[in-house]
């Protein structure tokens, strides 16, 4: 066990796959010599060789298209982009072909490719470097999408985004690269895409979150004396929708958190579900606490724009209310 | 200072058979035996039946659109012919001729076009992608294809097709610069018909060449006539051996013209003139290697007459086979999305005759679901 942030965990899971399957490469932009510019992919470079850790040329859909027909001939890339702000140039070669390959050519032809990608607000950065676009790809048939929330959860769902025959997402919540660490097993292990973790069980409410958003909801249910359940999803599609059943037919009363806005957003899928399979148990409508529908504003405001233990806090006090 | 020049270059074209059949012994002796001349003239006339074949069936509702070949078999073709039979051939959706002497059966491209997706269910040994809609995406797999092939020291290489138009589209310049700069041993083969749909080569390009945008890349480059393929050949041999012994991508752009429509939904008397396409018409590829192949006794009215027997044939069979498969099964679209089915999808393709997508039964438990009579208009 070692304690590590969820840089460190990531990087660790790059590492041992990387020495236990020949196929895996990295690619993308300052993913090599600079380690990448949050320094996941630090020492890569130099324990692998430019074979196997590669600095591409800076255009997102070359990285990704590369990786698509790496992948069909039997590799497993981990294509980086570097911001999520920066998918668009991207979303062609992930939707139109990524996405669709395993069913247009009935499985002839795969597409295992695991994209890694910085994603969310909270750290100051520059425009574009503070979205949360996790919606759209959940949206698109044919991607698994996946946000882990802590570092233990990063280097298990990583290790099986890689080793999963399908094209996966995955999305690092940058607020938390360094926020804080925990204990991780330095041994391999794996955690199934498509299971919610129950961050901390309760009676009275069910809080459903993902992302850097989970620390926030922690945040908000300690501060308050009531009996709340935590759910993480970790894996956005396919996502965990009998553990939400079942903590809310125990609960009654649901608040989704997420920092993507909130028309469409991912918890307007969740509340619908909600409704089909758990109607007559609920005590309160479901509640949504999300961005706003506004361009992620510059950094000045950007905590106004993200929920934080206040808004959930409040929410909660509502929705218990009801 | 004086100004001085920071670089030059010149643009070779290749022409070998041209339009009168007139041969450059020189550049083309050798190049096609003879008997492999004859079988590439057989595939070509196939081909081309199949796409008279295929605007039928479009038109008498038996098939969904389709994209004609008509006047461009000899690019994928020669490609095809010069290429080893593992490396890797990445289609746009004009390049029939080059898939069926790969030997992707006939009732594939039919299927693809009927609707069915097991059209594209490739067998991985003939090292043929599946179609590409999207206009250029293509390039870019077929360099991480190559890519593939050199991380694991193989001498595979993969040869993209692509028309004018696919050279305006921003996947193209990445993939030319991936190759490039990465090394990866990809050729980059542009059909130049001189038509995007209904925008002309001008409106993509104006420089005088398409190949010599490749120059800007740093990769080796040459012009030749599409409709001559033993031009056609000369240049695809040339790029493998670069691919193969350097690593190193190449560009060719075969001048060509597209004699059909865009596809069947298509009507190219709109935008351009029949002056234009009768010029064109006089150029075909096949009509030259049949005089050519006449010319040195090795082709006759009765091998034509055979052949177009062999041809109706060979094509009513294969729409025999694409229009007998049995359809596909409902499940098909839910069952490949993924290589295990999430229990979400599952439950939507096992309910899609019976439910509303995720309907709880038991919330309904003990109604009687009656559906309203169909009302007749």
């Amino acid at each position: 066990m070692a304690n590590l942030t969820l840089v460190q965990a990531i990087n660790l899971a790059l590492i041992q796959e990387m020495e236990r399957d020949e196929r895996v490469l990295i690619l993308g932009e300052d993913v090599g010599l600079n380690g990448g510019v949050f320094r996941v992919t630090e020492g890569l470079h130099k324990r692998f060789g430019d074979k196997r850790v590669v600095d591409t040329p800076l255009a997102e859909s070359g990285i990704i298209g590369a990786s698509i027909g790496l992948a069909m001939a039997g590799l497993r890339p981990i294509p980086e982009i570097q911001f999520e702000g920066f998918l668009g140039p991207a979303y062609d070669q992930i939707c139109s072909h990524a996405a669709r390959m395993r069913t247009r050519t009935r499985g002839a032809m795969t597409v295992p490719l695991t994209i890694r990608i910085p994603v969310g607000g909270g750290i100051h950065a520059p425009e574009l470097h503070s979205d949360s676009p996790e919606t759209i790809y959940i949206h698109q048939p044919g991607i698994k999408v996946v946000m882990p929330s802590s570092p233990y959860d990063a280097k298990g769902l990583l290790i099986s985004a890689i080793r999963d025959p399908d094209p996966v997402m995955f999305f690092e919540p940058k607020r938390i690269y360094r926020a804080f660490r925990e204990e991780v097993p330095e041994d391999e292990y794996t955690l199934p895409l498509g299971k919610a973790r129950v961050v901390c069980e309760g009676n009275e409410m069910t809080i459903v979150s993902w992302g850097a958003s989970v620390v926030q909801c922690m945040q908000a249910i300690e501060r308050g004396g009531r009996s709340i359940e935590l759910i993480d999803l970790r894996t956005l599609y396919p996502f965990d929708m009998d553990a939400v059943e079942a903590s809310v037919k125990k609960t009654g009363r649901c608040v989704i958190v997420h920092e993507a806005p909130k028309t469409c957003g991912f918890g307007a899928e969740i509340a619908a579900r909600i409704m089909e399979r758990c109607f007559l148990y609920l005590e309160s409508p479901v509640q949504r606490v999300a961005g706003f529908d506004t361009i992620m504003p510059y950094y000045k405001l950007e905590l106004d724009y993200m929920p934080d233990a206040d808004r959930i806090a409040r929410a909660i006090e509502e929705t218990a209310a009801y | 200072m004086p100004i001085k020049s920071a670089f030059t270059t010149t643009i070779d074209h290749v022409s070998i058979l041209d339009v009168n059949a007139n041969f450059d012994e020189k550049l083309g002796a050798g190049l096609i035996p003879d008997a492999d001349l004859v079988r590439l003239y057989e595939h070509m006339c196939v081909c081309r039946h199949l796409d008279e074949v295929a605007f039928k069936l479009q038109r008498s509702g038996r098939m969904g659109t389709f994209p004609q070949n008509m006047g461009q078999e000899a690019t994928s073709m020669g490609a095809a012919y010069a290429l080893d039979k593992t490396d890797w051939l990445v289609p746009c959706y004009r390049e029939n001729a080059g898939l069926f002497w790969r030997g992707l059966p006939m009732e594939m491209i039919l299927l693809h076009w009927m609707g069915d997706e097991r059209g594209n269910a490739i067998p991985r040994e003939l090292y043929c992608m599946p179609l590409a809609i999207p206009i250029g995406t293509q390039m870019l797999h077929a360099t991480g294809l190559a890519w593939a092939a050199k991380y694991r020291g193989e001498k595979r290489l993969a040869c993209t097709f692509f028309g004018d138009g696919a050279t305006s589209e921003g996947d193209f310049h990445e993939a030319m610069n991936f190759a490039a700069n990465l090394d990866i041993p990809v050729i980059f083969f542009c059909q130049n018909n001189f038509w995007a749909i209904s925008v002309p080569g001008k409106i993509q390009c104006s420089a005088p060449t398409v190949a010599q945008r490749a120059v800007a890349y740093g990769m080796d480059t040459i012009q030749c006539d599409g409709n001559d393929i033993f031009a056609v050949v000369y240049c695809v041999r040339k790029a493998a051996a670069l691919a193969r012994e350097k690593g190193r991508p190449f560009f060719i752009e075969a001048v060509t013209y597209r004699l059909g429509d865009h596809t069947t939904a298509d009507d190219a008397r709109r935008y351009r003139d029949q002056a234009e396409v009768d010029a064109w018409k006089t150029r075909d590829p096949i009509l030259r290697i049949r005089k050519f192949l006449t010319t040195r006794g090795l082709w006759d009215d009765a091998k034509e007459a055979a052949l177009a027997e062999r041809a109706q044939r060979d094509v009513s069979s294969a729409v025999e086979r694409a229009e007998s498969i049995a359809p596909p099964n409902r499940d098909d679209f839910f069952n490949n999305m993924f290589a295990t089915i999430p229990p979400d999808l599952a439950l939507q393709r096992d309910t899609m005759q019976t439910h509303g997508i995720g309907q709880d039964p038991s919330q309904i438990e003990g109604a009687v679901i009656e559906l309203p009579a169909k009302t007749s208009h």
